[in-house]
């Protein structure tokens, strides 16, 4: 765990109706191992009980995780949430079944990065750590 | 005999196992730091010998316990059903799939329903909101299942439901379409996967209580063993709980066990075993590690057959056999370099079938990235014909019986899951075991480790942590157009302006009524279906009896 710096919260969540929870699960267990404080919320999240969450828990993070093809709609709704909130300084990131096209589109709608199937878990940690180099966890 | 003459002194014959092994371990092995364990972790010999071969009495197809098969004919009697799973968007989109299928030569339809079908939400219930018809076709009513098999006549072929908490309630839909086809419950064939407790254990689609969720169940079994009678009733699967990341023995394993916790409730509800153990089906996953998933699915008849005619005391030979669907692992396809799927699913394909499964699902290569294009889903469909009619391996039954390896790892697997039992019975049972996470954290154990092992290269995906391309060309996949969640939700809306609102009405009061006692809650089901009360609403008014179930999740 850092000692200086105060450790870096995420949120992780589950939005949407879908089940799959295998990715979500990894990607936080191995967050958690980077030295990263970890909140899961669990299944079927609402953009609005996701912000909800971040902000209860003073997270400057937010992992959302899905894989029903509905991450058009729902991530852009979280940062819209988060917008409506004052909350802007949350950095949101995503992962799932998202096909390439959609990247981009997501990322002019305010998501910072998108981990697709067969990213090394060693990335979304590297990114985390340049993202945030001044409280980069243990 | 006559005297030895010359006697000649020969040297002693040498061992040929030993000097096998002598060469082996003088030999030089490999140094890429690749497990040689399967992908479930079960170390390996480099060789099996007759050493290692279970000393048994020969087993034969047809016969208990019936490891090499249920049927004495195996696929010279009759081949393996080819069921691709297939839905999306619309109703009227979908139809025209099946047919598509249909006249490629498919021989029975799998319904994938969207997410809001499967929790139990009308399309235009709010968290509905950018899901409707997305990963499955969405069904809100009666009027949605009516266009879903418009001109496919239901008495001739057979039909797999791909649902859970809402099981009952889709079944009665299609009970309700026949009826409007002129087809009686008592000739209507398929299936149900209708197993909620691997929701509880790895997909997470639950809404009741595991109480009244497993009532529901028992309820639909003990209706259809009178009402309809060809119907599987419910399909045991451990393709979830393999595909959330249990190993090769906890799917086996959990699945069983989870097959014998319905046996239990059944028999709880006063059935006897025989009036309904024929219609349970099991439903596995292939993956890829070839031979692995070859014992598994011959392990997991000879469990079953046993714990069926040995525990529960079933007297007809077909309540011990255990007849299963298989699909390719999803969980095995990349998104990189997405044509090898196809080689993956054709190899995971063949191990199903030298499983002897009863039907198949092979994965289109582009379902990493989204639903199938009507070509991928082709590709995928013509691998299983390849299987049937060019290779040649359907003429032998059970081809892979007696080999040492093969008999060796489906005893391990059998010790492996009965270990599981115990373990199970330890805790509690099933659902106690649900309850206390047992399951998820063993399968989120799992996962994390196989993840690890890849993180590590101590195990290779193709085109993912080696044999890399830099850049890839993008493939063609299907976009489901965001106008028809709008349709949708004007069709359900549209559907509650026209019907019979008393008949509505009525038909859930009585069905709420019902739920608050004991009686089977499928004739109250069927009626309300019947009046066109949407899925939602049916739902709704069994939440209000029965509460919903929310997990603690165990990370």
């Amino acid at each position: 765990m850092p000692t200086a710096t105060k450790p870096i919260r995420i949120v992780v969540a589950k939005v949407g109706l879908d089940g799959h929870d295998r990715g979500v699960k990894v990607v936080a267990r191995a967050l958690r191992d980077a030295g990263y404080e970890v909140i899961y919320t669990g299944l079927r999240q609402t953009p609005e009980m996701v912000v909800d969450a971040a902000l209860q828990e003073d997270a400057q993070v937010i992992g959302l995780s899905i894989h029903s093809g509905a991450h058009m709609t729902l991530f852009p709704a979280v940062v819209d949430e988060l917008k409506r909130r004052q909350a802007t300084d949350i950095v949101v990131f995503g992962g799932g079944i998202i096909p390439d096209n959609d990247i981009a589109t997501l990322k002019k709608r305010g998501v910072a990065e998108i981990f697709t199937p067969g990213t090394p878990l060693q990335d979304i940690v590297d990114w985390l750590r340049r993202r945030f180099p001044e409280t980069a966890a243990s | 005999m006559s005297a030895r003459k010359n006697p000649v002194r020969t040297a002693p014959r040498p061992d040929p196992r030993e000097v096998w092994q002598d060469e082996f371990e003088s030999g030089s092995v490999r140094e890429d730091g690749l497990e040689t364990s399967t992908i479930s972790g079960i170390p390996l010999q480099p060789l099996y010998t007759a050493d290692d071969r279970p000393k048994r009495a020969e087993e034969f197809p047809g016969q208990y316990p019936y490891t090499r098969g249920i049927h004495p004919s195996g696929y010279r009697g009759r081949l393996w059903t080819m069921r691709q799973f297939s839905g999306f968007a619309t109703a009227e989109e979908t139809n025209r799939r099946y047919k598509y299928l249909l006249a490629n030569g498919q021989t029975g339809l799998s319904v994938a329903f969207d997410m809001p079908t499967l929790m139990g939400q009308d399309s235009d219930a709010p968290t509905s909101r950018g899901e409707v018809g997305h990963c499955g076709v969405a069904i809100d009513s009666l009027a949605d299942m009516e266009t879903l098999f418009d001109g496919i006549p239901l008495g001739e072929i057979t039909t797999s439901m791909t649902i859970n908490s809402p099981a009952a309630i889709l079944l009665c839909m299609y009970i309700a379409v026949g009826e409007k086809q002129g087809v009686p419950a008592a000739r209507l064939g398929g299936t149900l996967q209708n197993d909620i407790l691997k929701e509880f254990i790895a997909q997470k689609e639950f809404i009741f209580p595991p109480a009244p969720s497993m009532r529901l169940v028992v309820d639909s079994i003990e209706y259809c063993a009178k009402e309809v009678p060809k119907w599987n009733t419910i399909s045991i699967s451990g393709y979830h709980i393999r595909e959330a990341g249990s190993t090769a023995a906890q799917e086996l394993a959990f699945t069983l066990a989870d097959g014998m916790a319905y046996v239990d409730a059944c028999i709880e509800r006063g059935m006897h075993v025989d009036d309904f153990a024929s219609r349970l089906s099991f439903f596995f996953d292939a993956h890829i590690d070839f031979f692995e998933e070859i014992a598994k699915f011959r392990a997991a008849r000879r469990i079953w057959a046993r714990w069926m005619r040995e525990r529960y005391g079933a007297q007809q030979e077909r309540s011990w056999k255990l007849r299963f669907h298989t699909q390719t692992a999803g969980v095995s396809l990349t998104a990189q370099q997405p044509e090898l799927n196809i080689a993956r699913t054709a190899i995971e394909a063949l191990a199903a079938v030298l499983g002897g499964t009863q039907s198949l699902h092979t994965n289109a290569m582009d379902e990493v990235l989204a639903l199938p294009t009507d070509r991928a889903a082709r590709i995928a469909l013509r691998t299983q014909q390849l299987l049937a009619y060019e290779t040649g391996v359907a003429n032998t039954i059970d081809p892979l019986g007696g080999s040492y390896f093969i008999e060796s790892l489906t005893d391990e697997m059998e010790r492996q899951a009965e270990t599981y039992f115990k373990r199970i019975e330890e805790v509690g049972g099933v659902i106690p075991a649900i309850e206390a996470g047992f399951f998820q954290k063993e399968i989120a154990d799992a996962a994390f480790r196989y993840q690890q092992e890849l993180e590590q290269k101590r195990r290779i995906m193709v085109g993912v942590n080696d044999f890399t391309v830099d850049e890839e060309e993008p493939i063609e996949i299907l976009r489901i157009d965001p106008r028809l969640e709008s349709e949708q939700v004007a069709r359900v809306r549209d559907v509650r302006g026209k019907r019979d609102q008393a008949k509505v009405s009525n038909s859930l009061n009585r069905m709420r009524k019902a739920a608050t006692g004991t009686d089977n809650l499928m004739p109250y089901i069927l009626d309300a279906v019947r009046a066109y009360a949407t899925e939602g609403e049916i739902m709704h008014a069994l939440i209000e009896v029965f509460g919903t179930y929310t997990e603690t999740a165990v990370v």
